[in-house]
């Protein structure tokens, strides 16, 4: 189920989706097994995928900026509620309208704990055309494994221009539905508590509607409740909930894309960057060893929560450079707010807002400047 | 002493009642929302649903915490301010053969919610949507809704000053199937409308004026007990035939309006208007709104139309669920990969 409301620079993304859909998911009596929605606006469109998502459907919708400031109220029930979705975030410039033909990295911050309270959320960071692809059937998975909202952060720079790709890869794994009882197992277990961690990974089994069994039905809601999808004001059982969906973050971490390991072990300073950052880090990283014979390292992240190998490549390491395109040092402060406190004065930034890609020379400029060479 | 247990009476099903009840309701005693939850308990009862097949929906207030007070053996979603429609619209995509019922108030639908209103309305979503209406904000105290008539005035005083919104001629103009207003006191003609409701396919429409107790019932309250006792006019008869039960109805057939509903279900409405013809869209609204000039408060079934496709088949969507279609018929197969890269080669 595609819900979405058209925004540049993301459209593009669900006119092609809907294309393939109609090319490969319509059966031979011509009934589609998709359906589409245009819908009236983002915040609608995000409530289209969490209802469709907690039915049981894949749902998905994809939007920019200005989209996903609307979608902040809807993000935190599908965190709290625990139901699966992906959008996709086609990264534009600026706060406010900004520049909408502009591309940029600086929806990162805002994304990782949209809506109010304590809320945060996955975020997929592919850096290629066929990334893209591969993250977005992992996105899915990932929605329906760990019951949550699942960002795909890409950048106009990825979305809307061409690029050469390498081919892309069948997957060689069947799709992961994630925890969901039926009829028979509800038979068999004689009923389910809908939030209960029975498995010690922090995530609960749930139910569809529709599934014929008296015990299979389930309370959804975005206030305060037990495991077993009671309303609740109590302390106790609040915050075990809260608790809880802590511990399934944190167990996200070896779920998610791992980083990419670019080069290590060559040098006391490394790079890190995510996104579209990446073509013009890498030629900034001929230049230095070029004109300076110096060869940085480099790990390239690919998702948030941060996976550990991002921990250790800091620890490993004398300065970091977080090179990045938005003005806040975005990626960097989502790191300082993840490494231990002695691992964050490692950190520098090398920073690009202009609203064009990223260039080598921008990075390799700034890195000579700030090491003094 | 041996005292025989009694049986209770079993629906087609094979269900007693009980199996439709819910939680114990936490709302104010004698607020007119519980009496609409018994309604629907009684209704979806007397029809016959299997309460595994229902999805209720709600969205944020008084009203939207009444699907945990009935039928407790149905999925329910309690979402967020106002965006009960677009909830509503993915769980159907995902689950079309599923009955939904969806329970909003006058807040949650014609202030915060009007948008997504409008645009399931313009969808004929397969819906049943009730607005359990009081013309006021009970979680925060006693503030306005939209549906506050003009001078109608709160118990600290205050008038309204700005007029209400129709939510059923809104309704009927943007393309809702099946429009009524009733009255949370008045059991049988709610009740029939729940029953035509849950057999007719397509967006129904509900307002269901269900007086504040706490808040807006004294008087100068036009949405009070007292002031729907007195000015409720009701513009139809409703009479339901299931299509499980014998017709056996006696009326004189030059009063009567039989439309029949996509189960094979009657709404037998015997005209009490003049001429009123349910099926006539701009009679429809034009009854409504010189009702409201005279200071009327209509009841009954406005419009019904059993022709319109609803937004399921206009996205021809197979029979099976989405949500449970099998990977066969969601993943392509590999051959169509490679003739997609092929192409870009």
């Amino acid at each position: 189920m595609v819900a979405w409301y058209p925004i540049t620079p993301s459209t593009s993304l669900i006119e092609a989706t809907t294309d393939l859909l109609k090319k490969f998911r319509v059966t031979p009596e011509g009934k589609a097994t998709f359906a589409v929605v245009q819908a009236e606006d983002e915040l609608a469109a995000i409530g289209m995928v969490l209802g469709a998502g907690w039915a049981g459907a894949r749902s998905m919708t994809s939007t920019s900026g200005p989209g996903i400031s609307l979608m902040a109220e809807f993000s935190g029930l599908g965190y709290f509620a625990e139901i699966p979705g992906v959008i996709f975030d086609v990264q534009r410039s600026g706060p406010s309208t900004g520049l909408p033909t502009r591309t940029s990295q600086a929806d990162l911050l805002s994304t990782a704990f949209l809506s109010h309270g304590d809320t945060k959320h996955v975020i997929l960071l592919p850096g290629s055309v066929k990334e893209c692809f591969e993250f977005s059937m992992a996105a899915f998975d990932l929605a329906e494994r760990l019951q949550t909202p699942v960002f795909v952060l890409t950048d106009l720079d990825l979305g809307m221009n061409n690029w050469m790709s390498e081919p892309f890869q069948y997957p060689d794994k069947p799709l992961d539905r994630g925890k969901v009882l039926t009829a028979e197992d509800l038979n068999r277990l004689g009923g389910f508590a809908r939030y209960r961690d029975v498995d010690g990974d922090a995530i609960g089994w749930r139910t569809l509607p529709g599934t014929r069994h008296p015990k299979a039905a389930y309370f959804t809601r975005g206030s305060g409740h037990n495991d077993a999808a009671a309303y609740t004001e109590k302390p106790d059982e609040y915050q075990a909930v809260m608790d809880r969906l802590t511990r399934k973050f944190e167990n996200a971490r070896t779920l998610v894309p791992a980083p990419l390991v670019i080069k290590d072990k060559s040098s006391k300073i490394g790079f890190l960057a995510y996104g579209t950052t990446d073509f013009a880090l890498r030629e900034s990283m001929d230049q230095i060893k070029k004109e300076y014979k110096l060869d940085v390292d480099y790990l390239r992240i690919r998702a948030f929560p941060f996976a550990h190998e991002i921990h250790d490549f800091v620890a490993s390491h004398e300065r970091v450079y977080v090179v990045e395109q938005d003005r806040d040092a975005q990626l960097a402060s989502l790191l300082k707010l993840d490494l231990p406190a002695d691992q964050v004065v490692k950190l520098r930034s090398i920073l690009f807002y202009n609203g064009l890609p990223m260039d080598a020379c921008s990075i390799t400029d700034e890195f000579v400047t700030k090491e003094g060479l | 002493m041996a005292t025989a247990t009694p049986t209770p009476k079993l629906n087609r099903i094979g269900l007693p009642v009980i199996e439709y009840r819910g939680g114990k309701s936490t709302l104010c005693a004698g607020c007119g929302h519980n009496a609409i939850s018994e309604r629907i308990i009684d209704a979806m009862f007397e029809m016959g649903v299997e309460p595994e097949r229902v999805m209720k929906m709600s969205g944020i207030g008084c009203s939207s915490k009444s699907p945990a007070y009935f039928m407790s053996r149905s999925h329910s979603f309690n979402s967020v301010h106002g965006r009960m429609p677009s909830v509503s619209t993915g769980a159907i995509l995902a689950q079309h053969q599923l009955t939904m019922l969806g329970v909003s108030g006058d807040g949650d639908t014609a202030s915060i919610g009007v948008g997504q209103f409008v645009h399931l309305l313009r969808r004929n979503l397969p819906m049943i949507y009730i607005i359990e209406d009081n013309g006021v904000y009970g979680l925060t105290k006693g503030q306005f809704s939209a549906t506050a008539d003009i001078g109608s005035k709160l118990k600290t005083g205050v008038i309204n000053e700005l007029p209400a919104i129709d939510t059923c001629a809104l309704a009927i103009q943007l393309g809702a199937t099946f429009v009524g207003r009733s009255f949370s006191g008045d059991k049988k003609q709610l009740l029939a409308m729940l029953k035509a409701a849950i057999a007719h396919k397509g967006t129904v429409m509900l307002d269901v004026i269900s007086p504040c107790v706490t808040f807006n019932d004294h008087e100068g309250s036009t949405k009070s007990y007292k002031f729907m006792q007195e000015n409720d006019e009701p513009i139809n008869e409703i009479g339901f035939v299931a299509s499980f039960d014998e017709i056996d109805v006696d009326y004189d057939s030059g009063q009567i309006y039989d439309v029949q509903l996509h189960d094979g279900s009657n709404l037998r409405l015997r005209k009490l208007h003049e001429d009123y013809d349910p099926t006539d869209k701009a009679n429809a609204v034009r009854t409504l709104m010189e009702a409201e000039e005279k200071n009327e408060v209509l009841t009954g079934v406005f419009y019904i139309n059993t022709e319109k496709p609803t937004f399921i088949d206009l996205l021809g969507l197979v029979d099976e669920p989405l949500a449970t279609l099998p990977e066969s018929l969601t993943r392509p197969p590999k051959s169509a990969l490679d003739a997609l890269m092929a192409n870009l080669q």
